[in-house]
């Protein structure tokens, strides 16, 4: 019991309270940004946050008013080719990886895909402006979306790996001791199993692609009419934000306020959405 | 090699209707480098029930991982031959072999994202089987058989995880033999379960021998003295032992044998 009392095991608990109190310290550092953002996100933009908004296009420079129906439509659009090109490589390529673990190939593309998804977007974006923008002699919505996807696939390849890798081996051998071939087993028993993991890393690649500004500047390059043409330049919500921050116009540096708070709404909702449907999984 | 000529003596002491359903000669199995058994020869016969016993390491895994091809699965090779039926199992398709001699493992392991009703018949359902009133019949049949209907009758709609360790397990077995089988290889089945479950597995293993080939690897001597026809004993990846579960219990021709069935090591 003494022991309890020395002075060495209370200086050990100060030396705990104090190394506690650090933790919790650099935890409310990293809220102070987010707080941040959200704050002036909101402060500043939900003025500009009406019907109008959502519906209308944007007005000629030098009148007030008007929206981004355009940047939304055309996100959408980006997105969604994004996600056609990388959800399909990025979930094979991943599940091929978990199959194969020692061979020269899938060590040499799991290497690819980890220097893949160090490359700066801005890389990937020239790239893409280089090898479809320039023979195509225009910028266009499709290569700005194979530029998005670009990006999902090392994120969802990578997910999916791990996802696949997770599920215990004993499930395999279980479904190969019944005598499912290998790749019935792959589809119908692996998958499922992985299947809400790799759901969260398609989810964040998503937001990730909705939220890329670079790599759209050389492709889709953006768009002040209304276009869903996949061969013509089209709008995006961040590239729009881009263009209004920088504009001398307070209207329309409250609209590029506006659009990120709808961006930033977008993706938590993406985030809730996810959670919601895996705990209902459960 | 004392082994084959052990075989044989069995062979004539027997009833005649003991059939050989499958067979292994000088069995020489690998991990890579690492030879886990040296030399196995014995037969299994049909509707009986043959036990592995042995110390830890011994290769009882490795053994009835062989006899279908589970082995290769995780990179493992063998030498010598198998047969089933007279049939070189080498000469299967992997899958079907499976179909043929199913498998049940030493830890429960349902799959994770079906409900039971779906667990029984996956095997079925997934080699293409879609008749859904002949898939419930099987199903009922299934968990009839391995005495778990009365359990979860009201619940074939819940995961089954959800079950407890020892409905899990009755649960594989029940998905192992809706695909009917010619012969069951269980690993260790009760050795994860509480002592009610594991007589139930028991008294299930009792009712299965009528229609199935059944192998049991165990730890538990009184268990294979229990549920066995015929005992086999490994030691360090060689055969020591083989034969009749009485016989060898009672009066162990090897010395070995006799020290690792009184728990004088193992
Ligand atoms: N995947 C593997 N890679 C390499 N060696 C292995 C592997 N699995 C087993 N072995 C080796 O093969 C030998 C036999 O293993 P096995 O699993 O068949 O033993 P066992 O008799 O089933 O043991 P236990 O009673 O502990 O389950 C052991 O020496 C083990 O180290
Ligand atoms: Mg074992």
């Amino acid at each position: 019991m003494e022991e309890y009392n020395s002075t060495k095991y209370k200086w050990r608990i100060r030396k705990s309270n104090i190394a506690v109190m650090f933790a919790v310290l650099s935890a409310l550092l990293v809220l102070i940004p987010l707080f941040l953002i959200l704050f002036y996100t909101v402060q500043q933009g939900i003025s500009s946050i009406n019907w109008d908004f959502f519906t209308q296009m944007p007005k000629p420079v030098g009148e007030t008013g008007g929206g981004m129906a355009n940047a939304l439509v055309g996100s959408a659009i980006l997105v969604l080719l994004g996600s056609a090109l990388g959800i399909p490589v990025g979930v094979m390529s991943g599940i091929y990886l978990s199959e194969e673990s020692d061979s020269f190939l899938p060590k040499s593309i799991r290497f690819l895909v980890e220097v893949l998804n160090g490359t700066p977007s801005i890389v990937i974006g020239i790239v893409a402006y280089i090898t479809f923008v320039v023979p195509m002699k225009s910028f266009s919505a499709l290569s700005g979306g194979i530029a998005l996807g670009i990006i999902m696939i090392p994120l969802i390849t990578r997910t999916t790996e791990e996802m696949v890798r997770l599920v215990p081996s004993t499930v395999r051998e279980a479904s190969f001791g019944l005598g499912i071939p290998k790749w019935k087993t792959t589809l119908h028993v692996i998958l499922p199993a992985a299947m809400k993991g790799m759901l969260t890393g398609i989810i964040l690649s998503i937001a990730r692609a909705a939220g890329e500004t670079a790599p759209l500047l050389f492709t889709a390059l953006g768009n002040r009419f209304w276009s869903t043409n996949l061969d013509q330049p089209i709008a995006s919500i961040t590239v729009f934000i881009y263009d209004y921050a920088k504009a001398p116009f307070d209207d329309w540096n409250r609209q590029a306020w506006a659009a990120s708070l709808v961006l930033i709404v977008f993706v938590t909702t993406l985030n809730v959405i996810f959670k919601i449907i895996s705990r209902k999984r459960k | 090699m004392n082994s084959l000529t052990k075989t044989e003596t069995i062979e004539k002491t027997t009833k005649p209707e003991l059939k050989e359903k499958m067979s292994v000669k000088y069995l020489c199995a690998y991990f890579g480098d690492v030879q886990a058994l040296s030399t196995v020869s014995m037969s299994i016969y049909k509707k009986r029930v043959l036990a592995i016993i042995g110390p830890s390491g011994c290769g009882k895994s490795t053994f009835i991982r062989c006899l279908n091809r589970m082995h290769e699965v995780v990179g493992g090779e063998y030498v010598g031959e198998i047969k089933l039926d007279d049939v070189d199992i080498k000469k299967f398709n992997s899958v079907i072999l499976r179909r043929k001699v199913g498998m049940v493992f030493q830890k429960p392991n349902p799959f994770p994202t079906m409900s039971v009703f779906d667990n029984v018949v996956a095997g079925l359902k997934l080699n293409g089987f879609r008749n859904k009133s002949k898939l419930k019949e099987i199903a009922e049949d299934c968990l009839k058989k391995v005495a778990l209907w009365d359990e979860v009758k009201d619940s074939l709609n819940k995961a089954g995880t959800s079950l407890s360790g020892g409905q899990q397990q009755r649960l594989c077995i029940a998905r192992t033999i809706a695909v009917e089988p010619e012969v069951i290889l269980m690993d260790e089945p009760a050795s994860a379960l509480d002592p009610i479950s594991t007589a139930k597995i028991e008294e299930l293993i009792f009712d299965l021998r009528k229609n199935y080939t059944i192998v049991i690897v165990t730890h538990n001597m009184q268990q294979a003295a229990r549920v066995s026809d015929f005992t086999a004993f490994l030691y360090m990846g060689k055969l020591v032992e083989y034969n009749k579960t009485k016989k060898l219990f009672i009066s162990p021709t090897e010395k070995r044998t006799e020290d690792y069935i009184a728990g004088r090591f193992g």
